[in-house]
Order: C-alpha cells, then sequence, then structure tokens
C-alpha cells in the first residue's frame, strides 16, 4: 500500500516541521508588526522622546501626556469632544445596525425564497463587489445634495448601508442552512418573517458577525463623508476631528497628539476583531464566488 | 396535497420583494443611480452651478488628448501601482495564508492577526504613522537610521519630494493589503478536503509545490475569485493614501497622482463635474475589466 504522507494542512497540535515555517514567517510578521508597534509607543512618548535627536523607536518612559493634550486641545475647540466621539458612535451604530439588518433580510430571500428576478439581482449584487465607491464620489455626492440630506446624520450613514460584499457572504452563509428545517417550520404554519426570525437568523450569527465587523470597519475611520458632505462642525466625526487637529499641527507636539489620536481609532477596530475572529474564519469559508 | 399549495405560492413569493426593499432601496439610490449619473453626467459639461450642457464624448476625447497630467503621471503612476500592488498583495496573501495553514491553530491566529491588523490601519492612524516615519527631516526615523548606517549622508524628502513617493505608497498599500481576500484564502485552505491529498499522493504528488499547483489552488478557486476581486478593488480603492502621505493634492511633481486624486482634483477642486465623472467611468471600467480577467482565470469551466 502507498504509504500516505500527511498533507500538514490545518494540524491539531504543534510539532517540529512546523518550526521552519514559523522561521521563515517570522521575519515578515515582525516587518507588518512593527508599524503597528510603533504607533502604540508613539503615543505615549513624552515630549523630550518626541523631540529627541537622534529618534527612538520604542518608549522608556510611557506617559498619557500626549492623551492630556488631546483632550485639552478639544477643550478650546468650539465643539466639546464629547459631541464628536457621540457622532461617531451614533453614525457607526446605525450603520452597522442597518446594513447586517438589511443584508439579512435579503440575503434570506436571495437564499431561501422564490421569487422571479432572484437570479439577475444575485448578479448584479455579485458585479457590485467590483464596485469601487469613491469613483461615484461626485453623483453621490450630487444625490445627497438633491435629497435635502446635507448637513444631516443621514449624509453620513444611508450611502453606506447597502454593502455588496456584505450581503454577498451573508447570502453564501444562509445558503448552507438546510433547507428541510425550513420546510420544516413552513409546514408547521410558519410565516416567512417567522422563518428568517427564529429560524435562518439564530443560525447564521458568525456571518451577522462578520458583516457587522466590514460595515464597522469601513464607518468608523471614514474622513471623506464628513468632509464632503458636512459642513456643520456640530455634526462632524471624531476621526474627521482628529484629522483636522493633527493635519494642522504639524509639529512635534501635534505627532504625540497625533498617534494618540490614531491610536484611540485602532484600538476599537482590532479589540473588535480578535473577539469576533472565528466568526469571521467561519463565515469565509463559504466566501467562495463563482 | 398542503406540501404542494405551500411550494406554489412559493414559486414567486411576493414576500421576498418586502425582505429585499430595504437593502435594494439603498443600492439603487447610493450605487445603481451613481453609476448610472456618471456616465450621463462624463458626456456633459457641467460645473455644478449651470444645467449641465451635452458635449457627447468630448470629455473622453480631452482626456486621451488633451490632459497631459493624465497621461504622464496619473495613468502610469496608476498602472504601476496596481500592477504591483494589486497581484503583489495577492500572490503575498496566498503565500502567507499558505504558510500559516500548516501551523496549529493558537499560532496560526496570532499570526493571521498580525498580518490582518494593517489593513484596519486606515485614516488617522495611516497618517500619523508613515508621515512620522517619512518625515523629511533628519529628525525622521527612516532618515535618521539610514545616516546612523551610513547609507545616506543627507536626509531624504521621502514625501515631499516626487523620487519615492509612488515607491512609498507601493510599500505601504503592500503591507496593508492583506484583508478580506487574506482571510478568505485561509479560510478556503484550512478547509479542504484531507482525502483529496491521500488521492493525489497516491496519484504521483511528490511535493509541497506540486501540491499546491494541483490541488490547494484548483480546488478553492471560487475563493481565490473572492480575494482577487477583493485585491483589486482594494489596490484602486486605497487610491488616496498618496495625498494622505504627502498632504496635499496634487501630490508633489504629480509623482502620486492616482486615477482617484484626479477625480478628486477635478470634481471638488476645480468643480468640472463632467470631466471628473468622465475619469470615474474610466475607473470604474478599468477595475470591472481586471475583475472579468481574474474571473477568466478562477471560473470552474476552464477545466
Amino acid at each position: 500500500m502507498a504509504r500516505y504522507r500527511k498533507s500538514n494542512i490545518n494540524p491539531k497540535r504543534f510539532d517540529i516541521s512546523q518550526i521552519k515555517i514559523i522561521l521563515i514567517i517570522l521575519p515578515l510578521a515582525l516587518f507588518m508588526l512593527l508599524p503597528i508597534v510603533f504607533i502604540f509607543s508613539h503615543a505615549f512618548k513624552p515630549m523630550d522622546e518626541l523631540f529627541a535627536f537622534p529618534p527612538r523607536f520604542f518608549v522608556v518612559r510611557p506617559t498619557l501626556d500626549n492623551f492630556y493634550k488631546l483632550f485639552k486641545a478639544t477643550i478650546t475647540s468650539a465643539i466639546p469632544i464629547g459631541r464628536y466621539v457621540f457622532n461617531t458612535l451614533l453614525v457607526t451604530l446605525a450603520v452597522v445596525i442597518g446594513s447586517v439588518f438589511f443584508s439579512t433580510l435579503a440575503a434570506f430571500a436571495l437564499s431561501k425564497l422564490k421569487f422571479k428576478g432572484k437570479h439577475a439581482l444575485m448578479e448584479i449584487n455579485n458585479a457590485a463587489l467590483m464596485f469601487v465607491p469613491v469613483a461615484v464620489m461626485i453623483p453621490r455626492y450630487l444625490i445627497i445634495n438633491a435629497l435635502g440630506l446635507t448637513d444631516t446624520y443621514w449624509a453620513m450613514i444611508l450611502p453606506v448601508v447597502a454593502m455588496p460584499v456584505c450581503l454577498f457572504l451573508i447570502k453564501q452563509f444562509t445558503d448552507q442552512v438546510p433547507g428541510s428545517l425550513i420546510e420544516a417550520a413552513y409546514i408547521e404554519g410558519a410565516s416567512d418573517f417567522k422563518v428568517y426570525r427564529k429560524i435562518v437568523l439564530p443560525l447564521i450569527k458568525p456571518a451577522v458577525a462578520t458583516g457587522a465587523i466590514l460595515s464597522f470597519q469601513q464607518v468608523w475611520g471614514d474622513i471623506m463623508s464628513s468632509s464632503y458632505y458636512i459642513s456643520n462642525e456640530a455634526l462632524r466625526t471624531l476621526p474627521f476631528y482628529m484629522n483636522t487637529l493633527t493635519s494642522t499641527n504639524n509639529t512635534i507636539a501635534g505627532q504625540g497628539m497625533a498617534a494618540a489620536a490614531g491610536l484611540i481609532m485602532f484600538v476599537p477596530n482590532l479589540l473588535l476583531f480578535i473577539i469576533l475572529q472565528s466568526n469571521v474564519m467561519n463565515t469565509m469559508a463559504h466566501s467562495g464566488l463563482k | 396535497m398542503k406540501i404542494n399549495k405551500k411550494l406554489t405560492r412559493r414559486d414567486n413569493n411576493i414576500n421576498a420583494y418586502v425582505f429585499l426593499a430595504p437593502y435594494l432601496i439603498l443600492f439603487t439610490i447610493f450605487i445603481m443611480i451613481p453609476i448610472a449619473m456618471a456616465i450621463i453626467l462624463s458626456a456633459t459639461n457641467f460645473n455644478t452651478l449651470k444645467f449641465p450642457d451635452f458635449i457627447g464624448l468630448m470629455n473622453y476625447v480631452n482626456l486621451i488628448t488633451q490632459d497631459e497630467i493624465f497621461m504622464q503621471y496619473v495613468l502610469p503612476n496608476t498602472i504601476t501601482y496596481a500592477l504591483i500592488v494589486g497581484p503583489g498583495g495577492y500572490t503575498l496573501s496566498f503565500l502567507i495564508a499558505w504558510a500559516l495553514a500548516q501551523l496549529s491553530k493558537v499560532p496560526r491566529t496570532i499570526l493571521a492577526l498580525v498580518f490582518y491588523s494593517p489593513s484596519i490601519t486606515s485614516g488617522v492612524a495611516m497618517n500619523v504613522l508613515w508621515r512620522i516615519l517619512f518625515s523629511g527631516d533628519q529628525t525622521g526615523y527612516i532618515n535618521a537610521w539610514l545616516i546612523k548606517l551610513g547609507i545616506i549622508t543627507e536626509p531624504v524628502q521621502w514625501l515631499t519630494g516626487s523620487s519615492y513617493l509612488l515607491t512609498i505608497m507601493i510599500i505601504v498599500a503592500l503591507w496593508s493589503s492583506m484583508g478580506v481576500g487574506f482571510l478568505a484564502i485561509l479560510a478556503g485552505i484550512l478547509n479542504q478536503d484531507e482525502t483529496l491529498y491521500e488521492a493525489a499522493a497516491i496519484d504521483g504528488v511528490k511535493n509541497r509545490f506540486q501540491e499546491v499547483i494541483y490541488i490547494t489552488i484548483p480546488t478553492m478557486k471560487p475563493q481565490m475569485l473572492f480575494a482577487a476581486v477583493m485585491a483589486i478593488v482594494n489596490a484602486f480603492q486605497n487610491g488616496m493614501i498618496g495625498v494622505q502621505l504627502s498632504g496635499s493634492n496634487p501630490t508633489p511633481g504629480y509623482a502620486g497622482q492616482l486615477v482617484v486624486n484626479h477625480i478628486e482634483d477635478y470634481g471638488f477642486i476645480r468643480y468640472e463635474m463632467g470631466y471628473a465623472s468622465a475619469v470615474s467611468v474610466i475607473l470604474l471600467i478599468t477595475v470591472y475589466a481586471f475583475s472579468k480577467v481574474s474571473k477568466g482565470l478562477f471560473t470552474e469551466k476552464g477545466y
């Protein structure tokens, strides 16, 4: 019998043969990690270390000075920082909930209901995966103007709620829900909405988490919608404010604040991904595009 | 029978449209109509104040024949950038995902996180990080190191000069290219059927390289295609990084000017919306064409 050598894909536990892969991949991983470490390190540097010459990569005496300065700078500005935080949280939450809710509804219909035009709609959405939002920033701007949404929260929320990638991934995942389960529910007399609520939604939680994280990433650090559609300072978001703060203060002191701001924007994103990563991987297994 | 009746009712279930409506309405208003508008506006002269005049294909003709900046800088820059960042980032994603798939769960998850995290450092973090590292005076980190190592004697204007901007943009883009597509490839490899590899070993597949070519890639073509589309879209979508890094639009000497910046330059700085729309249409067609090419490479029919 032919002696079969195991493929080594997805091994259950660590063994010696994995060391050579780690040795190859580790230098690359360190290179990838270094800039991230730098943001952390820089944000905690006291003034003299930011000024130090020659510059030092790692912080020696970490302090929270930059964070204090950042918050002090916001006190002297016309709008209190709480307002920016509130705006960002409101917009982010609305986009995440909206895009996940609408995508799961649409995914349920596309995956489990029979209707005319289903195939065409799926094709259109698949083509829209290739859509590059920045290419249509001008028509979007004109539409938002025409709808009278300029200077409202809606201008930052509505354009990004329909996210083709989000629908695509959730729909692919919903395809895995066994038809027999749904059939049984219909025989029991459940309505379409009840099937969606009670059967499909609980089974596609990993895809819901993935959709949420993707839409979160899209909206959380977004600067463009605040700058194009909003002229009322009180409605702008935290990343926009931090960006103006850090690009107008391009001094060394500004650098420390900028790093602190960068860290504040980056950490929630990272934490959310760490918490949800197994869900994301589960969803990605069904991400095939034919 | 009751079941049959249910099934026929569900052959064209009106409720489906209710489920689809919220998504479809927003999809139409903010994706479909903007694309249609871009196409229509691209045939006009429109400065946002006066009603657009129809000028046919003049914008496209001007783009090709008159716009020296587009032909001399924007187009070559975009092609160089997209060809390196798209396929380069994609190959890198595949190789790293393949290597990580051979590790056990804990080290794999940690390393995957390390490779993925740069892709989420958008906006503010991006500005801070690279502008400080590549700062043009001698206190800039890269300058200080290179001077210390004796490679250069004078500080280099990394971002504010025109010589290195595009290279730095490509490095930064590659660094942050392991996003959703990378995760899709990793998940695809991890979910492969072990028995395929057994069968292949019996059929005479000898080494890892053959395994990758004959089994790993062919069995996960759909994931590979999804990742390819994501890589292409990202390469074009991140077109703002030149402006972010150098802090100005146009970028110094147009060295980092990509199609996206050209659209912004004409649309929001000069208010020539018709012309900018023509550039947008070209961008959309380019992305679509690239995606079609990768679709050709990865569809099942070829095999």
